[in-house]
């Protein structure tokens, strides 16, 4: 998958090598995303790290449609028996998956969640959109999912706009999952929250993921996140995936100067 | 004052029946067309009359309503203007009538074919109330995405228990295009459902111009287990003409301070009097 901003020139089109970081000096383009390639299997957890502006938001955008691809492929198994290619769907088709077999959570509940509607308004906008048009049904959904991550019921019906940073970040997944989507894309979910919400939270989503075996792709520069939720990792620099592999080996036994760096930082 | 028949030049009348055809060719889809300057203010029926104006011929029997009302300010003034400038016979017949333009109502005689129907709409848009970017909104039409609406009265069922939409219930036309009936209430809604005679909604202020042709499916939006109720007037009746099975405005007596109820369509009353 390959993601710019800006139509390129001659030279960096010919050679990326001149990038200073991921930017042309000559045109200004911007090479969020280069060759990032990778693999998601049932059930499992993908971390990506990285620090700011190494291209891992602007992936999880592209990858929820929120923003168009410069070239590549992505295949979802369970979407037309994963033959094809996801990015050059009609737009009509591409509503479709993000309705039925995606769910995104941002890091900005502002971005996610319609703040003046009712919590179980924002649960059951999923639900319409994948076709559900039966309002008890998808009340009995929605109080179940607001249920399931701790939002009391008596304010379900009250909007998310009047609810604390945790509790939208909650809201926000329970409408991520409202459909029982394969598969959830979480950027940045716990960011921003005080640590027993942040601890709160990834209970919920290791319990997700061993409850519904939905697969994962966890965006986090927060390494305790990622080692705590992530089956295996990506590290992220420039627009580049420069690291892959198993989360402990990642962070016992980082390889490129990059991430030996982002480790030791931590400890 | 000497103007061209029908007020317009040609070339404007021209253009607003292209858009009117495309609209006919694509029930319940809004064409953008170019508002023209009117005498009177956008907002104020310019829709309407731009419609009326540019499909009037010589032959034409007109009938103007405002909210049911013949005699009101708004349609007096509009047939005023539309007699000065092209001549046509005016009535308040709404049988004898080829087109009527109406302001929030739908005649209580069931319209037949050949007639034509242009009713003014404020907002055309179904989604507006969701999403305030005409941009986004198109596409949404394009993509077919309207759950925005559904979760509105999704919204209004959690609050009140029920669908609260007191006019302009949004309904799906020939089961693609969701659109604005226009602030009809709902007890019109199903007078649009295979309706006879065509029907027009120009929205001059919002530049749109979209239509119902004869004889397509109308359906109003609700769920399984929330359906589609119009206004209920069980047991209820026109203080003067008697007629029940229409729609009734409420009023109350200033005398007795007692509640009576007349017919919304005052024309219908009429010929329900003088076939006493």
């Amino acid at each position: 998958m390959n993601k710019q901003f800006g139509n390129g020139c001659k030279i960096c089109n010919s050679a990326k090598n001149i990038l200073e970081n991921n930017f042309c000096p000559e045109c200004g383009t911007i090479y969020a995303c280069q060759d990032v390639s990778f693999d998601l299997y049932k059930g499992e957890i993908l971390g990506v790290v990285g620090e700011s502006g190494s291209g891992k938001s602007t992936m999880m955008e592209c990858l929820y449609f929120d923003k168009k691809v410069a070239s590549g492929e992505a295949y979802i198994s369970t979407y037309k028996k994963g033959e094809t290619n996801i990015f050059s769907q009609s737009s009509q088709q591409m509503r479709f998956i993000k309705n039925n077999v995606l769910g995104k959570v941002y890091q900005s509940p502002l971005q996610g969640l319609r703040m003046n509607l009712s919590s179980i308004g924002n649960v059951a906008e999923k639900l319409i959109a994948a076709g559900h048009r039966n309002v008890g049904q998808m009340e009995e959904r929605g109080n179940q999912l607001l249920e399931n991550v701790n939002i009391p019921l008596f304010r379900r019906k009250e909007a998310p706009k009047n609810f604390s940073g945790g509790m939208q970040q909650k809201v926000q997944i329970a409408k991520a999952l409202s459909n029982n989507p394969p598969i959830l894309l979480l950027d940045e979910v716990t960011t921003g929250l005080d640590l027993s919400v942040q601890a709160n939270v990834l209970d919920l989503i290791k319990q997700i993921q061993r409850e519904l075996g939905t697969s994962m792709i966890v965006v986090s520069h927060d390494l305790g996140v990622i080692r705590m939720l992530a089956d295996r990792t990506i590290v992220m620099l420039n627009g580049k995936i420069i690291e892959r592999g198993l989360t402990d080996q990642i962070l016992e036994d980082p390889q490129s100067a990059y991430t030996q760096q982002l480790v030791y930082s931590l400890l | 004052m000497n103007y061209n028949f029908a007020f317009f030049d040609e070339g404007s009348k021209r253009e607003i029946r292209r858009a009117t055809l495309k609209a006919v060719a694509i029930p319940g889809y809004q064409v953008p067309f170019a508002s023209r300057e009117m005498p009177i203010a956008r907002g104020w029926g310019t829709g309407g009359i731009q419609l009326t104006l540019s499909l009037i011929g010589r032959k034409d029997i007109l009938k103007v309503i405002d909210q049911g009302a013949d005699e009101s300010v708004n349609a007096v003034n509009i047939k005023k203007l539309i007699q000065n400038t092209t001549g046509v016979k005016i009535t308040e017949n709404t049988q004898e009538a080829t087109i009527i333009q109406s302001r929030h109502r739908i005649p209580e005689v069931k319209l037949a074919d050949g007639q034509i129907l242009v009713l003014q709409v404020p907002i055309p848009e179904p989604l507006r109330e969701v999403e305030p970017s005409e941009y986004k909104t198109k596409r949404l039409h394009a993509e077919n995405e309207y759950s925005g609406v559904w979760l509105m009265l999704f919204e209004q069922i959690m609050k009140y228990r029920d669908m609260s939409t007191g006019a302009d219930h949004p309904v799906i036309v020939n089961e693609r295009y969701v659109m604005a009936p226009s602030p009809i209430p709902r007890f019109d809604n199903n007078k649009m459902k295979y309706s006879e005679s065509l029907i027009l909604l120009g929205a001059g202020r919002e530049k749109k111009i979209y239509a119902v042709p004869p004889y397509t499916e109308v359906k109003s939006l609700c769920f399984e287990d929330y359906p589609f109720k119009s206004e209920n007037f069980e047991g209820k009746s026109c203080k003067i003409c008697g007629s029940s099975h229409v729609y009734l405005d409420e009023f109350i007596d200033e005398n007795t301070d007692e509640k009576y109820y007349q017919c919304n369509d005052t024309s219908y009353c009429l010929m329900k009097m003088n076939n006493k």
